[in-house]
Parts: C-alpha cells; sequence; structure tokens
C-alpha cells in the first residue's frame, strides 16, 4: 500500500516536471505578466535620459556589476554581477509622455528569470537615492 | 517524508536569488573609494582610448565601449592554476586515491567607468570593478566571483595616469 502511495506521487512529481519540459515552448515564452512588468518598472519626474542611464550605470557599479552592453539610442544597459551566482540584468530607459522617463529593469538569476518584486524594489530604492529622485510605481 | 520529497523535486526549478544581491553593502562607499580615481579632465575619449591601451598591453580584447556613457569592459582568459591547491589535491589523491580536479583556467573581465565629479565640474572620476570565472581540469565552472583588491586598482590606475600624462587622485 505505502510503495503503491510513494509510486504515484512519484509519477505525479514527473508528470508535473514534464509539463515545464518543452524546448521549442521557450522561444516566445513570457510576455504576458502585466503584474511582472508593473514591479520591474518605474517612473521618474525627468527627462534627462542621458542622466538616468549613467546614473543606472554608477548604480550597478555599486552592487558590484560589470556592464557588458550599452546602447544610448535605445536607452539599454545590460551587466552581469558574479557573487558565487551569476545575475544578469538589462535596464532600458524610455520616455514616457513630455514630462516623464519610464525605467524597466529586468533580471536572471543563473538561468532563471527573477520574478520577485523584492530584488527590483531594492535596485529602485537604489536608483532613486543615485538620481536624488522619487521612483513611482505605474498603474 | 515522501511528500517533503516531493516538494523538493517540484520546487527544485525555482531557486531563490540571495536576499542582499541588489541591496548596497554596508562597504560600498569604502569600495567605491577604493575603485576610483579622479583626473582632473572631462575628455572621456581620452580617458577610454588611454584605458584600452592599458588593457590592451595586458592582453585583454575590449568587449564594450561607449564614449558619451563613458563605459569601457574588455576582458582575457588567462591561466589559474594555483601551486597550493595542486599540492593539496595530490596529497588528498595520495590518502584516498581519489583525483580533486584544481583550478585550470579563467576568464577574467575589467570595467571601467567615467562619472563627472559630483563636487568639481572640471574633472571626471573613474571607476573599475573587475571580476571573473574560473574553470577546473574537468572544464566545469569552479568559481564565479568579484575580485577585490586594492593593489590591482592602484596599478591600474598608475597605469592609466602615465598613459594619459595626468594624474590620478584618490577621491
Amino acid at each position: 500500500m505505502r510503495i503503491k502511495t510513494y509510486g504515484w506521487m512519484l509519477i505525479v512529481a514527473l508528470m508535473l516536471l514534464a509539463g515545464c519540459a518543452t524546448q521549442d515552448s521557450h522561444v516566445l515564452a513570457g510576455g504576458s505578466a502585466v503584474e511582472l512588468r508593473s514591479f520591474q518598472t518605474r517612473v521618474f519626474d525627468t527627462t534627462d535620459k542621458h542622466k538616468m542611464l549613467r546614473t543606472t550605470i554608477a548604480v550597478l557599479q555599486d552592487l558590484s556589476f560589470v556592464i557588458d552592453k550599452t546602447d544610448e539610442d535605445l536607452g539599454l544597459v545590460t551587466g552581469t554581477k558574479l557573487s558565487g551566482y551569476q545575475i544578469r540584468m538589462t535596464v532600458i530607459v524610455r520616455p514616457r509622455g513630455d514630462k516623464q522617463l519610464a525605467v524597466r529593469a529586468s533580471a536572471i538569476y543563473n538561468n532563471e528569470p527573477i520574478e520577485d518584486p523584492m530584488p527590483y524594489q531594492d535596485f529602485f530604492t537604489a536608483l532613486e537615492k543615485g538620481i536624488f529622485l522619487t521612483a513611482q510605481k505605474i498603474d | 517524508m515522501p511528500l517533503l520529497f516531493v516538494c523538493l523535486f517540484v520546487l527544485s526549478g525555482c531557486a531563490s536569488i540571495p536576499k542582499d544581491a541588489f541591496k548596497l553593502s554596508t562597504t560600498s562607499l569604502e569600495d567605491r573609494q577604493l575603485q576610483s580615481r579622479k583626473f582632473s579632465t572631462l575628455d572621456n575619449a581620452l580617458l577610454l582610448s588611454s584605458g584600452a591601451s592599458v588593457l590592451q598591453d595586458m592582453g585583454y580584447t575590449i568587449d564594450e565601449s561607449n564614449v558619451d556613457l563613458g563605459v569601457l569592459t574588455a576582458s582575457k582568459k588567462a591561466d589559474a592554476t594555483d601551486a597550493g591547491q595542486i599540492v593539496g589535491a595530490v596529497v588528498l589523491a595520495l590518502l584516498t586515491g581519489s583525483v580533486m580536479p584544481t583550478d585550470d583556467e579563467q576568464k577574467i573581465r575589467i570595467c571601467l567607468v567615467l562619472q563627472e565629479a559630483l563636487e568639481d565640474s572640471t574633472s571626471s572620476v573613474a571607476r573599475i570593478t573587475i571580476q571573473r570565472v574560473i574553470w577546473n581540469t574537468q572544464g566545469q565552472i569552479a568559481r564565479v566571483e568579484s575580485i577585490n583588491a586594492p593593489e590591482l586598482y592602484q596599478a591600474f590606475f598608475e597605469k592609466l595616469s602615465k598613459a594619459t600624462f595626468l594624474e590620478a587622485n584618490q577621491i
């Protein structure tokens, strides 16, 4: 009886694992989570994209990141942190209306996307201090 | 117990990120000072091209550069064998018969970032951060880490100072 129960549990576990394992399904996966976008994004009352990018780079360096890629036209900065683990983060700064900038950060921890709001909150707290402006959440 | 096993099995895909990964550490101000020097110029191109040639001298190749944002990133592969570690591995192999992999090769990345000095509008602050990945003799990643070594920062800025004919001042 007992062995039968364990057997079923193992099968259930394997089925759960099998459910997320097709290789092609990852190509265009994600992108539907409005909630994820909202905690990855903050709005600042400034239009100085150049300063926002330089501050982002400074904050990433404060957090021990090395900058991998930058593109001012696209408002993009990507960096990597190595500290027993690997975090790769991309920050994109875009104008929002005439008076604001929207800053969106997305990060990968080892090979998993970070979907927990806290790391993003910590990053924006550091960015707020660097740019001397308040980071506002979007609706 | 089996239920716990199943839970672990299902959860194993979602490793959680360390809580302090995006928090400024208590030594972050001190680290910034050690990693930074002030140069009395606002010429990003001069500082970055000098930085690039200093890095080239040491065998680095440039991965990313952006004069407007003041960013230069370079990397190189280098030997990572450590005599002490090999002695340890040999002793262990003699005692137990099992061969332990030792550090073999590393990839080092250096990032140089320029910012305008806050209190002095005629100077730039240059800051470097260094990190590396170490592979062992079995080709597996043994360690990934940031390198915090004030003597390396000092040596780098001495070279940069010579290349730019400008003094590198502590901030």
